[in-house]
């Protein structure tokens, strides 16, 4: 593209608020009442953290790679794409996220102990994409029938993935971390071209999310713990 | 854009040969008055409907309705041209069901675009457009900002003289690019081309309207209201009351009279969702139209506010 610096978010939108929103409404009315479903399946994912699972970590990751590939196809793919030719390249990446956490759901790769701040900021992000999200629709004069829902659409999909994997340990931790946090970055910036006051909600969860976790690498390198681990590392013993 | 003498000696030079064109009876009748394609001379309504953002409505049966209702209301106000892109989603298909629900009416003039970085997939992209619109061919088909705009020029000539076509044109946009625009102006025997041209974007009327009249090249103006933006910024402010010796009413008529009475100027290409709006602006292409003083008043009361 030339000349790029001169283009600006607004000449990359290529639908009106109205249009957006309503695609929502359609959406939700399409699959009624299937949010039932995906705000149980929600439950059941805190449900399952809260009792510090063992084998059900496995289930609990099958659960979110269900509901991403689902969104991926149903909204991305399907209706997205519709209005905004880019969806058609983003809704694969929905379906990535959903084989690596069915990679995780086989092979067992995640523990549900971590306590303290990065805990706490988990269960705050888990909460409000299950049950303040949906919320927001209302109080910007929307109507419910426009509302975001966990397992219906990509935002409170995302936002309830970060705030799962807050909670998380694991190996694979760092493959599942990039696209919810990407996407919660683009909403926000789609949502806030569009002059929408909810812009802050996906941006507040990514810095939320990525405040707990340098908070929590910070303090696991100074813990005296780690550093004898360190040390014991280096010396070969 | 500050006014120099030379653009003011051009715009002014540009404005007393409007005097010399052929005068339109349309307007006189409440019609929107009619300027020819230089290149052919075939007389086309100074007013289009542009569908950036405005007709990508997707699957939304209701917002597909309203556009074909935009649609009808346009063409039974005496509009021609309707443009679109394979840029902006779901438009097309969203015009073919427009112009199916309003009869597919012989005043059509369908202006699209060819908008890929590979040359090679020019023509079937452009035939996947004719299909979302449903017509047998199309009048106008443009290169999209420039893109890969040499192969795609070379596939427009070959289709306008296999008969697949009548007229190829090239388009920018938010005045980027224009010296490659004027340099192309200069050497491609095209029919139209398309810019960015309003009240206060006034770049244009240094070099590109002049040197479109010079060589004969159609002008197609978008984005008369910088998207709405300039709506926006002034309805909450008085019209003027000598804007009623224009006989208009409002400052969307205002800002395009002021596009139109350019000579250079053949369509200037207003998007909307609204068909009161649609009305509005075709009206703006009847009655009388602003001379070069009062063009130069519209401007510095709109840079003022």
């Amino acid at each position: 593209m030339s000349e790029w610096w001169t283009y600006r978010a607004e000449d990359f939108l290529l639908f009106s608020p109205r249009v957006y929103w309503r695609m929502f409404e359609l959406h939700n009315a399409a699959l009624w009442p299937l949010h039932l479903l995906t705000l149980a399946a929600g439950l059941i994912v805190i449900l399952l953290i809260a009792r510090r699972p063992g084998s059900g970590a496995r289930w609990l990751a099958l659960i979110l790679a269900i509901l991403w590939i689902f969104v991926g196809w149903a909204f991305l793919w399907n209706r997205y794409a519709t209005i905004n030719w880019a969806a058609a390249y983003l809704a694969p990446a929905f379906a990535v996220e959903g084989v690596l956490l069915l990679i995780v759901s086989l092979r067992g790769g995640l523990a549900f102990d971590r306590r303290g701040l990065a805990g706490w900021a988990g269960y705050l992000i888990l909460g409000f994409a299950l049950a303040g999200q949906p919320w927001l629709a209302l109080l910007q004069g929307r109507g419910w029938a426009s509302s975001e829902v966990f397992g219906i659409a990509p935002d409170p999909t995302a936002m309830a993935t970060l705030g799962v994997l807050l909670l998380a340990r694991g190996r694979l931790l760092p493959m599942l971390l990039p696209i919810p946090a990407l996407w919660c970055l683009l909403s926000g910036m789609t949502l806030q071209t569009m002059g929408e006051p909810q812009a802050w909600a996906p941006y507040a969860v990514l810095v939320l999310a990525v405040a707990a976790w340098t908070w929590t690498i910070t303090r696991r390198r100074r813990s005296p713990d780690t550093r004898m681990a360190d040390v014991l590392k280096e010396n070969g013993t | 854009m500050g006014t120099t003498r030379r653009t003011f000696v051009r715009a002014s030079l540009a404005t007393a040969a409007s005097a010399l064109l052929p005068i339109s009876p349309h307007a006189e009748q409440g019609l929107p008055a009619r300027r020819p394609i230089p290149s052919t001379r075939e007389e086309i309504p100074i007013v289009g409907l542009g569908t950036w953002i405005t007709f990508n409505v997707g699957d939304d049966a209701l917002l597909r309705d309203e556009c074909a209702a935009v649609m009808a209301a346009f063409f039974e106000a005496g509009g021609r041209m309707i443009d679109s892109s394979p840029m902006y989603g779901s438009s097309q298909p969203v015009i073919g069901y427009g112009l199916q629900k309003v009869g597919r009416p012989s005043a059509l003039f369908s202006a699209e675009k060819v908008w890929t970085s590979s040359g090679a997939s020019g023509p079937a992209q452009i035939e996947q457009s004719r299909r979302f619109w449903g017509v047998p061919k199309f009048d106008l088909v443009q290169v999209h900002n420039l893109l890969a705009w040499k192969p795609h020029l070379q596939t427009l000539f070959q289709m306008k003289a296999a008969g697949a076509l009548r007229y190829v044109g090239i388009t920018t946009s938010e005045g980027r690019r224009h010296d490659l625009l004027e340099q192309i102006m200069r050497s491609e025997p095209i029919d139209f081309v398309q810019f960015s041209y309003n009240v206060v974007d006034r770049e244009a009327e240094a070099r590109l309207l002049p040197l479109a009249s010079e060589r004969g090249i159609a002008v197609i103006v978008n984005r008369p209201f910088r998207q709405g933006e300039l709506i926006d910024r002034l309805k909450r402010e008085k019209l003027p009351e000598w804007a009623a010796e224009l006989g208009v009413s409002s400052w969307a008529q205002l800002m395009l009279k002021y596009i139109l009475a350019h000579p250079a100027v053949t369509v200037a290409i207003p998007a909307t969702t609204r068909v009161d709006h649609v009305r509005e602006n075709l009206s703006a292409a009847a009655g009388p139209m602003p001379d070069l003083a009062m063009r130069q008043r519209i401007a510095a009361h709109v840079k003022a506010l």
